[in-house]
């Protein structure tokens, strides 16, 4: 049977700048910086104290009535997820259970879910007082641990942390009953998850797929680990602002925070079929391996993320010239940017110089699992808006850097836009959109 | 492109596994046919207060014996350590060169991908509690971060504190064989190496990757995922018979017993396979996948999901039921698993169903979790080879309610050509992946 083609016919987000995509959109085009000195918790004795924290929200306010009660089983990555799948699928024009039990719109055998999860820690504070019940003068006793400590977890306990959980929430809510996966590879897990789930759809396994990723790094655990990795930065504490700087001569380290991305991606012969709107095509695909002793850096050279630029290219059977528009990784930690910038120059070729790179980290900050998501929702609202808005906190290149980070706001016809991200760990990817429009 | 595809069909050309019963494909097999429990009183950290106090734990592996540079792994989690044996094991067989910057065994590294169903490494336990307690105070309920954030700072381990991402096996096993091809790792829960091998296939298929290395590690025996499966009452308690704990289909089945390794299987296409002239193993011949969407905490009561993922399967496959000599299940020894598995196989193999032999290794293995999908389709391999089922043991009485031929306690000698492994995850997750005997 031949292939099909895979579109992109919604978008949720929820991120540091807003809790739709409008906002998230109108925040971006503004240049205004999602990152702020931590609230979730008191930061103190951290080298980093700023994180992108998602506003508030009621996770109730998203959930059917009857699964409300389901709230004390959800990690905020779980919460996460749901909100933005919510947004895709009402996007989408979409009728699941969740939505509207009585006139559902889809066949949940012939739908797919693939999210990109991070490793969830877990809530320190939930369980203090189990350790607290477990000490024997004044040290942790396992033997107390055992007996006693351990009563007091609850006991679904473990279901908040599974990475699973954020795709069988969302199934659950929405019905969804097809292949369901989820990426654990860190940083780069949301563009794995949207390659795979795109892959499901072209090989006819499901007709609609909800893709993309959600991570919640504001959390004591995660935080504390990224210092200890140096990856954050610990120098602009009081300037949140300006903190993250991709790409940029001043750049010393990243910012980490929370978001949830999702796509709908769909069989575009099912697409057409019911009207949809479609925003644009998944035509690329690549993924490699960074290989390099350091692992949780880059290789100085980026090869491994060159590969995945270039097979993406490939993959789109389109010559680098047709881009028009590239959402790098870009975290702000220096000798990432600096092999991605290699990456990308090397991948692109004399191309390089005309293609506008946008990193949006510096806006958005690092959020894991979810990045690589929020970024292709940013490259279709690009897309169909036809604008690339500034770059921030990248005023001064990096020496060395040769990409053409796009420094003021223009309105211009995207064709194509890649987007790329790699992760501590070696495994790198790029996903090629053509403009549907175009 | 995208939606190239080349149909290749994919086969297994090399296996390796580290687990509770042996650090190579032919211990296991020996332990499964033997009935040799992998189950005893936990080691690994002190668990004799807990409501389980055994499990079945790798035993004695030693990482330089596996690899040339163990300095590079040094700060490894059990899950990548294991799985650093396995990968090297199965290239062995694959004749896969690896630890070598100029690999002579015919494959692009840009072509040869890697696929894992893997999971996260356990906390640093020790500053892990000491800091909670250190910064806890009782009387206000409340964390003080900036003495907590002290003891991590001082005392936790970069590296370590890495190591618990759960990509981290498959980035050992780039750094051990150069691979650059396309690279995943999932978490599915119970269900994930299962995932990994079939979604690797597809990949070879698709022609993206002419070489995957698939399959899964993980290790929750420490202190927070002994509890987490306490605390669900998924774990057997059977802690005066570690050994005969693990009883899937029985009436007295009272969970299943927490077990940890990796196995591999390197997966290939078979144009690749011919070319390089490497031993043909098994072909890989269907996937499914599909999900419950009905509780987080429980399987759908009628096995809707699984019968799908199955069903998936088999369509994927181009076969029928009647086709199916074996079934390896996931059989883990709960209430729940047990008696909604047969229901699904029952609703997918109608009549034929109380023919077909099902066993569950995880009599003999313990539950591996991430891994446990790709070490039982390894099993699925072997019975192919030597003509033989392993049994489910332990299945002294059976739950009358269960009714298939679980291939009680003895190994049954009988040709296999096509093998089926199902695998389902907490959360309703379920992956079935077919193999069939090459000839």
């Amino acid at each position: 049977m031949d292939s099909a083609r895979v579109v992109i016919t919604g978008l949720g987000a929820v991120t540091p700048l807003g809790l739709t995509v409008n906002e998230t959109w109108a925040g971006l085009c503004a240049g205004k910086v999602g990152i702020e000195t931590i609230t979730a918790f008191d930061p103190v004795g951290f080298d980093c104290k700023l994180a992108g924290q998602v506003p508030d929200y009621k996770i109730r306010d998203y959930l059917p009535k009857n699964l409300r009660k389901a709230v004390k089983l959800m990690s905020r990555d779980i919460e996460l997820s749901i909100v933005a799948a919510g947004e895709a699928l009402a996007d989408a024009g979409l009728v699941t259970k969740g939505i509207d039990p009585e006139n559902v719109s889809v066949d949940p055998e012939r739908m797919a879910i693939n999210l990109g999860a991070g490793l969830i820690s877990c809530d320190l504070v939930e369980l203090a007082p189990a350790v607290a019940a477990s000490l024997t003068d004044g040290k942790f006793d396992i033997h107390r641990w055992g007996k006693e400590g351990i009563e007091q977890i609850t006991p679904l306990w473990l279901l908040k942390y599974l990475p699973n959980m954020l795709a069988c929430h969302v199934g659950i809510i929405h019905d969804i009953q097809g292949p369901s996966n989820t990426i654990t590879c860190a940083e780069a897990a949301a563009h794995l998850a949207i390659a795979e789930a795109a892959q499901i759809i072209a090989r006819r396994a499901s007709d609609i797929a909800l893709a993309g990723g959600a991570e919640a790094k504001v959390n004591p655990i995660v935080m504390i680990r990224q210092c200890l990795l140096k990856r954050v930065t610990s120098q602009n504490n009081d300037d949140p602002a300006s903190a993250c700087r991709p790409f940029d001569a001043d750049a010393k380290g990243s910012v980490f925070g929370e978001a949830a991305g999702v796509v709908i991606l769909e069989n575009l012969e099912n697409a057409e079929k019911r009207g949809a709107k479609i925003y644009a095509e998944v035509v690329g695909i690549g993924q490699s391996n960074n290989i390099n002793p350091a692992y949780e850096h880059l290789e100085p050279d980026g090869h491994g993320l060159q590969i995945a630029i270039e097979k993406a290219i490939a993959d789109a059977q389109i010559k680098p010239e047709d881009l028009d528009l590239v959402i790098p990784h870009g975290t702000g930690i220096s000798c990432d940017d600096m092999a991605e910038a290699a990456a990308i120059a090397a991948a692109l070729g004399e191309a390089a110089a005309d293609i506008a790179v946008w990193p949006t980290k510096s806006m958005l900050s690092n959020t894991g699992a979810a990045c690589g998501a929020v970024d292709i929702v940013a490259a279709v609202c690009a897309m169909k808006e036809g604008k690339i808005p500034a770059a921030v906190n990248c005023s001064r290149k990096a020496d060395g850097c040769s990409l053409n980070i796009a420094s003021e706001s223009r309105d211009t016809r995207i064709r194509y836009a890649l987007s790329c991200s790699y992760t501590y760990g070696g495994q790198t990817a790029a996903v090629v959109l053509k403009n549907s429009k175009c | 492109m995208l939606n190239k595809n080349t149909n290749e069909q994919v086969v297994i050309t090399g296996m390796g596994i580290v687990c509770p019963v042996g650090h190579d494909v032919e211990s296991l097999w020996q332990a499964l046919l033997a009935g040799k429990s992998g189950a005893a009183k936990t080691t690994i950290f002190d668990a004799s207060t807990f409501p389980t106090t055994f499990g079945a734990e790798v035993k004695d592996y030693h990482l330089a014996e596996h690899t040339a540079n163990p300095q590079l792994h040094e700060y490894s989690n059990r899950g990548s350590g294991f799985v650093i044996g396995a990968t090297a094991q199965a290239c062995q067989q694959a004749a896969i060169d690896i630890e070598t910057d100029q690999p002579a065994d015919g494959i692009d590294r840009t072509r040869l991908g890697i696929y894992l169903g893997a999971g996260e490494g356990s906390v640093d336990n020790d500053v892990f509690f000491d800091a909670i307690t250190e910064a806890w105070d009782a009387e206000s309920h409340e964390m003080d971060w900036g003495k907590w954030a002290k003891v991590a700072l001082g005392r936790m381990h970069p590296m370590r504190e890495l190591e618990q991402e759960p990509n981290m096996p498959a980035a050992h096993i780039a750094m051990l064989t150069g691979a650059r091809g396309p690279t995943r790792s999932c978490l599915t829960a119970c269900a994930a190496s299962t995932q990994a091998v079939g979604e690797a296939t597809m990949l070879i298929r698709k022609g993206d990757a002419d070489v995957i290395i698939a399959g899964g590690a993980h290790s929750m025996i420490h202190p927070l995922g002994v509890t987490g499966f306490n605390r669900l009452t998924a774990l057997s308690t059977r802690n005066d018979s570690p050994e005969t704990a693990s009883r899937p289909f029985t009436a007295s089945r009272d969970g299943f017993v927490l077990g940890e390794g990796a196995a591999i299987l390197i997966l290939e296409s078979l144009t690749s396979a011919k070319k390089r002239g490497a031993e043909i193993l098994a072909e890989v011949i269907g996937y499914g996948s599909s999900s419950d969407a009905f509780r987080v905490t429980d399987m759908h009561e009628d096995g809707r999901g699984a019968a799908q993922a199955i069903n998936a399967a088999l369509a994927d496959a181009g076969i029928s039921y009647k086709d199916v000599d074996y079934i390896n299940t996931h059989g883990t020894s709960t209430a729940e698993n047990d008696s909604i598995e047969t229901k699904a196989i029952k609703a997918v193999f109608k009549a034929e169903a109380k023919n077909i032999p099902v066993s569950s290794v995880k009599s003999v293995l313990g539950h591996l979790i991430g891994a446990a999908g790709a070490a039982e389709l390894i099993t699925c391999v072997l019975a192919m080879r030597d003509s033989v089922v392993p049994p489910t043991m332990n299945l002294h009485d059976p739950d009358p309610q269960l009714d298939l031929d679980y291939v009680p306690n003895e190994p049954r000698k009988m040709p296999v050509n096509i093998a089926m492994n199902e695998s389902f995850g907490f959360g309703g997750q379920n992956n079935v992946v077919i193999i069939k005997k090459w000839q």
